[in-house]
C-alpha cells in the first residue's frame, strides 16, 4: 500500500460510476439525471487516462478527447430537448413525462 | 502514479462532491458540486501526466457544459424543487471543507512534482504529440466528430424554434 497502483484508479472509477448510476435511478428531476450521466462519462474518462498512463500509450488520451467532444454535443441536444419539453408540459419531473404525446 | 496521500485526498473530494451532487435538493447546488467533481478529475489528470487533457477537461466540462446546465436550470426555474430547505448549512460546511481540501491537494501535487517520472511509462503528452496522434491515427473519427457537432448544433437550433403555427403549442 505504499504506492498508487492502477487498481486504486479503477476502484475510484467504479465508485464514481456507481454514484452516477444511482443518481439516474433515484432522482426525478431530468436535469439531475443528465448530470449523473455526465458523471458516469467522466468516470470512464478517468479510467482511460489512468490506463494511458499505466501502459505508456497515448491513445487513451485521444479517446478522452473524443469522449469529451461527444459529451458536449449530447449535453447541448439533451438540454434543448428538456427546454422544448418544458415549454409544453411545464414540468421536468420525469414522473410527469410518461406519455409519448408532446 | 502519484503519492498515496494526494490520491486519497483527491478521491475523498471527488466522492464527496459526487455524493453532494446526488443528495442536493436544489439543482443549482447539484450543478456546483458537479463542477467541483470535474475540477478534481482535472487535477487527477495532472497527476496522471496528462496536462493538456486536464486543461481541456476544465475548460470544456467545467467551463462550458456546466455553465450550459446552470443556464437551463435558471431558465426553467428548476431550483425550486420540493424538498427541505434547512440543509443549506450542511451544504455550506460540506462545500467549504471539500473546496479547502481541493486547494490543499492541488498544492501538494505541485510541490511533490506531479506524477512520477519513471522512464518506463513516461509518455509525451504535450499538445504536439496529442495532435500528431489525433491527426495521423484518428483522422476519420476526427472528421466524423466535426460532423457530429454540426448536426448537434442544427438540432439545437431546430428545437429552439417555437412552433407558433402548429396545432398545439
Amino acid at each position: 500500500m505504499s504506492e498508487v497502483t492502477i487498481e486504486w484508479y479503477i476502484a475510484l472509477c467504479v465508485v464514481l460510476f456507481t454514484i452516477g448510476s444511482m443518481g439516474v435511478l433515484l432522482r426525478r428531476n431530468a436535469i439531475i439525471i443528465f448530470m449523473s450521466v455526465e458523471m458516469m462519462l467522466n468516470s470512464a474518462n478517468l479510467a482511460f487516462v489512468a490506463f494511458a498512463r499505466n501502459l505508456g500509450d497515448l491513445n487513451g488520451q485521444v479517446l478522452v478527447f473524443f469522449v469529451i467532444t461527444v459529451a458536449a454535443a449530447e449535453v447541448a441536444v439533451g438540454l434543448a430537448l428538456i427546454v422544448a419539453i418544458f415549454r409544453t408540459k411545464k414540468s421536468i419531473n420525469i414522473d410527469d413525462l410518461n406519455l409519448l404525446k408532446g | 502514479m502519484g503519492n498515496p496521500i494526494v490520491f486519497c485526498i483527491l478521491a475523498i473530494i471527488a466522492i464527496g462532491s459526487a455524493v453532494g451532487m446526488l443528495t442536493s435538493r436544489n439543482a443549482v447546488y447539484s450543478a456546483l458540486f458537479l463542477v467541483l467533481n470535474f475540477v478534481t478529475i482535472g487535477v487527477f489528470y495532472i497527476v496522471l501526466n496528462a496536462p493538456f487533457i486536464a486543461m481541456v477537461q476544465i475548460t470544456v466540462y467545467a467551463g462550458a457544459i456546466m455553465v450550459l446546465f446552470l443556464f437551463v436550470i435558471m431558465l426553467l426555474g428548476a431550483e425550486q424543487l420540493r424538498g427541505v430547505e434547512n440543509e443549506q448549512r450542511f451544504h455550506l460546511g460540506l462545500s467549504i471543507v471539500l473546496g479547502g481540501l481541493l486547494i490543499v491537494a492541488f498544492f501538494a501535487v505541485l510541490v511533490t512534482g506531479g506524477g512520477d517520472t519513471s522512464a518506463a511509462a513516461m509518455i509525451d503528452s504535450s499538445p504536439q504529440a496529442l495532435g500528431l496522434a489525433l491527426f495521423q491515427g484518428y483522422t476519420f473519427p476526427f472528421i466524423v466528430t466535426g460532423i457530429l457537432l454540426l448536426s448537434a448544433m442544427i438540432g439545437v437550433v431546430i428545437f429552439g424554434f417555437s412552433r407558433k403555427r402548429g396545432a398545439d403549442v
